[in-house]
């Protein structure tokens, strides 16, 4: 993967970004965790940066971002549809969200849609068990939704109501 | 809002709103908000009601939920559009909304209270005592409720020797899964040699269908850290951390503030209470890792580190966080801790079972009437829980396996539901408390998939350090897989077992030796529903997709239409009031149509 010029404008942003912590490994995660919130995802050029900064290779900080579901590191949609897939939500067929997601949008989880409106992607548990299923769209939480519901949220985000 | 208020203890009216993460999302934040604006319209109220956004009241199913204290009157699902209803009726003129009102299912009456619903009735509170009570934002409704004079007991009469004692003597097990004796952990940690020690609080709550942990942090912060100063006291702490799921927003904000406000009020920095005591706390915001929960992993995780548990010869209490001498424990064993350490420990001691003592707290989901978070005391039975608290299986259907202890514990049936559950009869059953998650399944959920979706989970949480998990996990996936899909063989089921004996056997850590629990207990009580799946191809629960065909019983088929409304891909049709068909080329079988008609129309071939 090639460093995107944007990510070089950038670079003085990153840098205070990654300069509010000390440069240590202890704070790695952390500032990882900072950069993924600032940005959806860690821009290559962030990592090496960030590698610079605490004092390790950059093989340490890219075991980093592809072990923790946290981090991501191709750029997201400007809303990101998280259904939960934690078993209270599954034996409640959360199944049925994505086949909606999917026909709508033609993206399955982990996967980003062409126009960069929409990435979706499950997650294990949101806690939120006596809603199931549940479905988050940028933070906001749906609860006990059913395949039309998917159908009318991702309309009233801009999304399509039916592609095929 | 107004922050000296005594909560229900002076004549003044309080309004409590729940706006944990389950009320939040049925709109608790819009109707706090709409109590706020409107009470603003009322100068004419001559006791100013004082509003209190509070943590999680368990009973997520009927929220937002909202009280009203010093009458102690719960309203059910409110919207914003009823706070005026309610400001108008109950707090002018004392008179109730009923329609806001529960009804009990069974006498159909009306319940002023949550306390008097068969829900709240049948359970003992220690670990959420204060949760839904307090405003976990307001450190003074924390301290009105008892907190902190734990503290103050344990720092100014107390030796850490002492506190220590009364943990055993309390009988106090880990909440986090495994059960270890708090009391024993601790003192394992006191006598190890160096002075620089730490204590951690495992907030990395990744059981797919658990969320005590969250309310806990969410709704009674305080308890959490008072707990861990008592266990820094104890074994001769000077700082701590609490690990909390990345995917906890709100926990992080109400912990970030009450840290804030602790260490304002004196209960920790550099001179605790005056004492000369030092303990503080940081937070950390775990990247996303279900091994995390596991604490080698976790304290690997906080070093910077990808998080790989390692082998225990040597326990964290001897060489834990940057190989100093730590105590990990998980947030509901924390939350016990005050009220051992400030009532004694024999009170606790005198709940529960002869080897597990106090409570429990489940969260009690799934296929059950009333979800939501449940304590209870050790050794309460499987049955008390579902059909007595939780209400029974949703929509009457028939009650088919519990499920515990997340992706390492297992599926119990029917015929064990008067087991009374504590550590040591769920891990004889086959199962596992682990972190106390209850969900329940009826007959429409399929075992083979249950178990294909913990494997599954599994699959990608492992981290792939060790072989037995590595391979054993995808090995267990791939076969199950299979079986779903109808292409199974009766070999594969001796092939199942052999591979979990391997990965129990020689996995590295406890990851990957409960990881085949899910399908051992399925295999264990379920075992004809496996062959059914593969001698006839058919799955029984009409979930596994390859395996399900459905037609509609045109005797009982009343054409009503939800079935078709409810079709992603168009394959029902029919006349409004007659009979509908599927379209058997059309049809992707997900099974909605089974699951929605009400009628029982829709058939399994």
């Amino acid at each position: 993967m090639q460093i995107d010029a944007k990510e070089y404008e950038n670079a003085s942003a990153y840098k205070s970004l990654i300069e509010s912590y000390a440069g240590k490994p202890e704070y790695l995660l952390a500032i990882m965790q900072d950069m993924q919130r600032q940005y959806n995802y860690l821009p290559r050029l962030a990592i090496t940066m960030i590698a610079a900064h605490v004092g390790l290779p950059v093989s340490r900080v890219y075991a980093m971002a592809s072990f923790y579901k946290a981090f991501s590191l191709t750029p997201k949609g400007r809303f990101v549809i998280r259904v939960c897939d934690g078993t209270a939500c599954h034996i409640k067929n959360s199944e049925t969200l994505l086949d909606q997601i999917e026909k709508q949008l033609q993206a399955r989880p982990g996967e980003t849609t062409a126009d960069g409106l929409f990435s979706v992607e499950t997650v294990n548990c949101l806690g939120a068990c006596a809603l199931a299923p549940v479905m988050v769209i940028n933070g906001r939480v749906y609860g006990k939704v059913n395949r039309s519901d998917v159908e009318r949220i991702i309309k009233e985000y801009g999304g399509q109501s039916d592609a095929n | 809002m107004q922050t000296e208020m005594n909560l229900g203890s002076d004549d003044r009216q309080t309004v409590l709103v729940c706006c944990g993460t389950g009320c939040t999302a049925n709109g608790g934040r819009e109707v706090f908000n709409a109590f706020e604006t409107s009470l603003q319209d009322h100068p004419e109220i001559q006791v100013l009601p004082v509003v209190k956004a509070t943590g999680c009241n368990g009973w997520c199913e009927k929220g937002p939920l909202v009280r009203l204290l010093p009458r102690d009157i719960t309203y059910c699902s409110v919207a914003p559009a009823d706070v005026d209803e309610i400001i108008n009726k109950t707090l002018l003129d004392g008179v109730l909304v009923k329609r806001l009102l529960y009804r009990d299912p069974v006498s159909k009456e009306h319940l002023t209270s949550h306390h008097l619903t068969d829900f709240y009735r049948k359970q003992h509170k220690i670990a959420l005592r204060n949760i839904g009570e307090i405003d976990p934002g307001q450190i003074d409704d924390y301290v009105q409720r008892g907190g902190y004079q734990a503290l103050q007991k344990a720092l100014l009469g107390m030796k850490g020797q002492e506190v220590i004692d009364t943990i055993k003597a309390s009988g106090l097990r880990g909440r986090g899964g495994g059960g270890f004796p708090t009391g024993q952990k601790w003192q394992a940690c006191r006598n190890a040699s160096g002075n620089t020690k730490y204590i951690i609080c495992n907030g990395d709550e990744g059981d797919p269908g658990a969320f005590m942990d969250r309310s806990i942090m969410e709704g009674d912060p305080h308890t959490v850290i008072e707990g861990m100063i008592l266990g820094a006291y104890a074994v001769g702490a000077s700082h701590g951390y609490i690990y909390v799921r990345d995917e906890y927003d709100l926990a992080v904000q109400y912990l970030r503030k009450a840290v804030d406000d602790a260490r304002q009020r004196g209960y920790l920095g550099n001179n605790i209470l005056n004492t000369g005591f030092v303990f503080d706390i940081d937070l950390i915001r775990g990247g996303g890792a279900f091994v995390c929960g596991e604490e080698t992993a976790l304290i690997a995780s906080i070093e910077g580190r990808v998080g790989e548990p390692h082998d225990k010869y040597i326990f964290p209490t001897e060489k834990g966080l940057w190989g100093k001498p730590t105590v990990i424990n998980n947030v509901e064993t924390w939350a016990n801790v005050p009220v051992i350490v400030l009532h004694g420990p024999a009170s606790f001691a005198a709940i529960g079972t002869a080897n597990s003592k106090g409570t429990k707290v489940f969260s009690l989901v799934g296929k059950v009437v009333n979800t939501g978070l449940v304590e209870v005391p050790m050794g309460t039975t499987l049955r008390e829980i579902i059909y007595e608290i939780g209400g029974g299986v949703l929509k009457k259907r028939s009650f088919k396996a519990v499920q515990t202890g997340g992706p390492s514990g297992g599926c119990i049936p029917a015929e064990l539901l008067d087991l009374p559950i504590d550590f040591d009869s769920l891990t004889e059953a086959g199962s596992m408390m682990g972190s106390g998650g209850l969900i329940v399944m009826d007959d429409r959920t399929c075992m083979v998939e249950v178990a294909r979706y913990y494997v599954n989970f599994l699959a990608g949480e492992s981290c792939g350090k060790c072989t037995p998990c590595r391979e054993g996990i995808r090995a267990l996936l791939e076969i199950l897989t299979r079986i779903s899909e109808g292409q199974g063989s009766i070999g594969d089921l001796d092939l199942l077992e052999d591979i979990s004996f391997t990965m129990q056997q020689a996995s590295l850590c406890a990851l990957g030796r409960t990881a085949p629990n899910p399908v051992l207990s399925t295999l264990r009580y379920f075992r004809e529903e496996y062959l059914e799946h593969i001698e006839q191809h058919r799955c029984p629960a009409g979930v596994c997709r390859a395996l399900s065909i459905f037609y509609i019983d045109p005797e009982v088929c009343n054409g009503c239409g939800v079935c078709a409304r409810h079709c992603a891909v168009n394959a029902i049709q029919g006349e409004k009031k007659q009979a509908h068909v599927i379209d058997e080329s059309i049809c992707i079988h997900c099974g909605e149509c089974y699951r929605q008609c009400a009628f029982d129309a829709i058939k399994l071939r």
